[in-house]
């Protein structure tokens, strides 16, 4: 634990002592170290450190909070003091003993603090020449290694003390391929919630060799359609679109600010039948997972949609103690110096029973995206756009010529109800960062191959 | 704690440095208060204080980076060393390399207020967010809620020195309000969103941001997914200062230098319509991006990217400036988390002398675009390809006709820039330090049905 109970329970008294009804500790210390390679050379080591807490009290519907990056008595007595300033409900009351608490242990296998940076350079060279060696067409490479540590601990007035250590491994490439239609870009990453094991696991290379073909691969591109069509995703490579098209509706903030599109449609039917939703921070190893969200609260396998029908909202503390219920699990926030809001972890849809090349097949017309890149949604009315990465033409039920980026845009439920298959084919994606009100946080999701009859394709090609 | 000032720790780190290291210390501290309300309550109050310091080593040819978010002198010792030993794992480039000074004079600029936001009381921000609500809540009976009404101010400094002479300071403070009212109509739920900034709390235009978030809300009712065509867009300013905020990253000594911009041979040819002029000028204090030096600690200056549809300049930071053998822009932009990279500070797009209404008027047939998403997902800034998701309404006989949503634009960026046709003269500083105009340009593929 990174804090003593007794130190805690101090503070706690302080965030409590304007009568506050609910107080909260939450410590964060983290460490990142990347090394990134552009350009041919290796360019730069960089390492940071931040540490500090974040002291939450809660009176009725308002939430005081300050956050300081002095962990010393006084600090946190100060923090605490600021925090239960917004509170003046008068009288005190007294948090309930914390205990000597649960520290769940990062299941990394090899610390990546503790390998040499020497042979974190030696991944970059790597990569690099193997992207390199796509062919001389490719004129730039970015290699990027990304290591991260972030232990936390949570303490609440209702007696929860909780620590976590979380630790990421992150390797990125992108590559820029030069040809007669002028530059191109492609990218891949692979990140995982383990160690430097990570590397016994992928070969750079692979991840720089998929780089480089999605650059080349668009050199030959043509401009994408404009205008509604029916779309195949690649298993994998399109979980975002459910992150954004119901993911970020289903958070209980904004469905209780009528700020959703899916507020009040409990038990309803949402989406096509073939769709069950699934929000799961147990997932080892994948890039949301965790052990204890950033409330204390264990993380959780959440079925939001089943078979179609709406079964689950993603819940944090406040919400939930509103609403009469449990956390969820889902109480999230990108530092210390941040309040906890409802946020996804891993998100996916559930395969289904079809030969994902018969997909294709039975699509006489449309797109085909590998690879789908950032989205973004309008929880309100449900509009979202999502920008490919990897994208190609169907012409009678085969993939055809490759196609240049666009957006996709779409609204939530109308997508949902009109996907029409699902492949056999599950796989999780990308890890990603997902933006909510100025916070990011590490999310995953997945799906299998699955076709949607119309979606608008923000090409130019008529 | 240390007590001493943020100029007297950078300055203790640079003394460290050793025989044949240049060292650079970058320290920053500030203090900030975000207040959310809604229905009429505090929501909360969040406050705190950050502080943090990054350090660069350059030893033989080689640079290491550390940061921290603390300022005790340990951590900064620790962060020193960090740094020193990162250096010794990159390779050699003989363009690395400390800012030295070149004799360009800080501009003074009347920037800071630090004591009006320093010293404005808890409860007259907690107000000025409930009235902001409430103006909200009052504005137009279709307006069921408002999803959040915020208030945040931050205050603070930083200080820069180095081995190679740079030592410099400054302070700065800001506040900005934003509102995002919800519209309902039957079935039809539709949210706006508007926000200021501002260096004091009295310069924020609170009439313009609640007018502007509700008419952005309800002026979506009823919108539908339009017919897919070639036409004419009409960008309103905050579209138009993403758009060349974008084309300003396409302009910049790391994108240039490296091969990943589509300009970076094009200098002194003409790139954009004439019409078309964009400078970035950190001096000019009407934009909140103005700041006496860059974060490498040089004076900033103004710098003219596009003149008259002539590609005239980039922006550099001393790496990428001894890369492309030029000098640096002082256009250095970092927090203390980050080494500097060459980038826009306060861009403005030169005026035309027409009004919104005489624009969307010359245009005839069109369609206005008033708010992206996107941006990070369907614009490519080295290839170009530009596909953004849109919400507007179609331009018909010279005025604004109904509201659409649920569809894209798409163009090249490159063929944008050409494709500008009129430039409105309603120049609006927007809250990311951006001086716009709306924008017409031709030929854009909108897709919707």
């Amino acid at each position: 634990m990174l804090l003593d109970a007794d130190l805690l329970t101090d503070t706690l008294y302080v965030a409590l002592a304007t009568g506050g009804e609910f107080a909260e500790v939450f410590v964060e210390d983290r460490r990142n170290q990347s090394a990134v390679l552009d350009d041919g050379r290796v360019e730069e080591l960089s390492t940071s450190r931040t540490r500090g807490a974040g002291i939450r009290v809660v009176t009725g519907d308002t939430t005081g909070f300050a956050h300081t990056a002095d962990l010393t008595p006084e600090g946190l007595r100060a923090a605490a003091a600021a925090a239960a300033a917004a509170s003046r409900s008068g009288g005190s009351r007294h948090p309930v003993a914390l205990g000597t608490g649960t520290d769940h242990q990062s299941g990394a296998l090899v610390m990546p603090e503790t390998v040499d940076k020497a042979r974190k350079v030696e991944l970059l060279r790597r990569a690099d020449a193997a992207a390199r060696d796509g062919g001389t067409a490719i004129q730039q490479v970015t290699a990027r290694y990304n290591e991260g540590r972030r232990r936390i601990q949570i303490a609440t007035s209702d007696g929860i003390n909780t620590g976590d250590d979380q630790v990421r491994t992150l390797f990125a490439v992108s590559a820029v391929a030069r040809g007669d239609t002028g530059l191109q870009t492609g990218r891949e990453n692979v990140g995982r919630t383990v160690g430097f094991e990570l590397f016994d696991q992928v070969d750079v290379a692979d991840i720089a060799a998929t780089a480089a073909r999605r650059a080349l691969l668009k050199l030959q591109a043509r401009p994408a359609p404009s205008g509604a069509v029916p779309v195949v995703i690649g298993r994998g490579g399109g979980g975002i679109l459910f992150h954004e098209a119901c993911g970020h509706g289903l958070e209980a903030d904004l469905v209780a600010k009528g700020a959703s599109v899916f507020a009040g449609r409990m038990g309803e039917r949402v989406a096509s039948p073939l769709v069950t939703l699934v929000d799961d921070g147990t997932m080892d190893g994948e890039w949301g997972r965790i052990a204890t969200d950033d409330e204390g609260h264990q993380a959780r396998r959440n079925v939001l949609i089943q078979d179609g029908e709406l079964t689950e909202y993603m819940w944090d503390r406040l919400r939930a103690t509103a609403a009469g219920r449990a956390s969820s699990g889902n109480g999230r926030r990108q530092s210390y110096r941040h309040l906890p809001m409802v946020r996804m972890t891993n998100t996916y849809v559930m395969g289904g029973t079809e030969d994902p090349d018969e997909i294709v097949a039975q699509t006489p017309y449309g797109v085909y995206v590998a690879e789908l890149g950032g989205g973004q949604v309008n929880t309100t009315n449900g509009d979202f756009v999502f920008g490919t990465l990897e994208a190609y033409l169907i012409e009678d039920g085969r993939i055809g010529a490759p196609l240049r980026d666009a957006n996709l845009i779409g609204n939530g439920p109308e997508v949902l109800a009109n996907i029409d298959v699902l492949g056999n084919d599950f796989a999780m994606g990308m890890p990603g960062t997902c933006g909510k009100d100025g916070q990011g946080v590490p999310v995953g999701d997945g799906q299998p191959t699955l076709r949607v009859t119309a979606l608008t394709v923000g090409g130019t090609a008529a | 704690m240390s007590v001493l000032s943020l100029g007297e720790l950078a300055r203790e780190v640079v003394a460290r440095a050793r025989p044949g290291e240049q060292v650079e210390a970058f320290v920053a501290r500030s203090n900030s208060t975000t207040v959310r309300v809604y229905e009429g309550e505090l929501e909360s109050l969040t406050s705190g204080q950050s502080h943090g310091v990054g350090v660069r080593v350059v030893v033989d040819g080689r640079q290491g980076f550390a940061s921290a978010g603390l300022l005790d002198r340990d951590a900064v010792l620790e962060v020193l060393s960090e740094a020193r030993a990162n250096a010794a794992y990159a390779e050699v480039d003989p363009c690395v390399g400390l800012a030295e000074p070149d004799g360009v004079p800080l501009p003074e600029l009347d920037l800071a207020d630090v004591a009006g936001v320093r010293d404005l009381p808890e409860q007259a921000k907690i107000d000025m967010a409930t009235y902001i609500e409430a103006r909200a809540r009052g504005a137009d009976p279709r307006i069921e809620s408002v999803r959040t009404t915020i208030w945040s101010d931050s205050w603070g400094e930083v200080a820069i020195a180095s081995t190679t002479g740079i030592d410099v300071g400054s302070v700065g403070a800001s506040c900005s309000v934003a509102v995002s009212p919800i519209a309902r109509d039957g079935d039809d739920t539709q949210i706006g969103f508007a926000g200021d900034g501002a260096r004091r709390p009295g310069d924020l235009d609170v009439d313009r941001v609640v007018n502007d978030a509700v008419e952005r809300a309800t002026g979506m009712l009823g919108a539908t997914k339009p017919a897919s065509e070639r036409l004419t867009v009409v960008l309103d300013r905050p579209v138009a200062a993403a758009f060349v905020g974008i084309v300003a990253g396409m302009l910049t000594g790391g994108q240039v230098v490296k091969g990943r911009s589509p300009f970076a041979d094009r200098l002194g040819q003409q790139v954009a319509a004439d019409a078309v002029s964009l400078v970035d000028d950190p001096t000019d204090v009407r934009s909140l991006g103005a700041d006496e030096h860059d974060g490498e600690g040089l004076a900033t200056r103004p710098n003219t990217l596009i003149a008259c549809g002539v590609l005239s300049g980039f922006l550099y930071d001393t790496y990428s400036a001894r890369r492309g053998d030029v000098t640096s822009t002082a256009s250095a932009v970092r927090g203390y988390g980050s080494v500097p990279v060459a980038g826009a500070q306060a861009l403005q797009l030169a005026p035309g002398d027409i009004s919104q209404d005489e624009l969307v008027a010359a245009v005839g047939e069109g369609f206005f675009v008033d708010s992206v998403s996107g941006l990070h997902s369907g614009v490519n800034p080295v290839s170009g390809d530009f596909s953004v998701g849109v919400t507007g309404r179609r331009i018909r006989g010279g005025v604004l006709g109904e509201p659409h949503r649920e569809a894209t634009i798409a163009s090249t960026l490159q063929r944008m820039l050409l494709d500008v046709v009129l430039v409105g003269g309603d120049l609006e500083w927007r809250p990311g330090g951006t001086g716009s105009v709306s924008l017409a340009i031709a030929d854009v593929a909108l897709s919707g049905t």
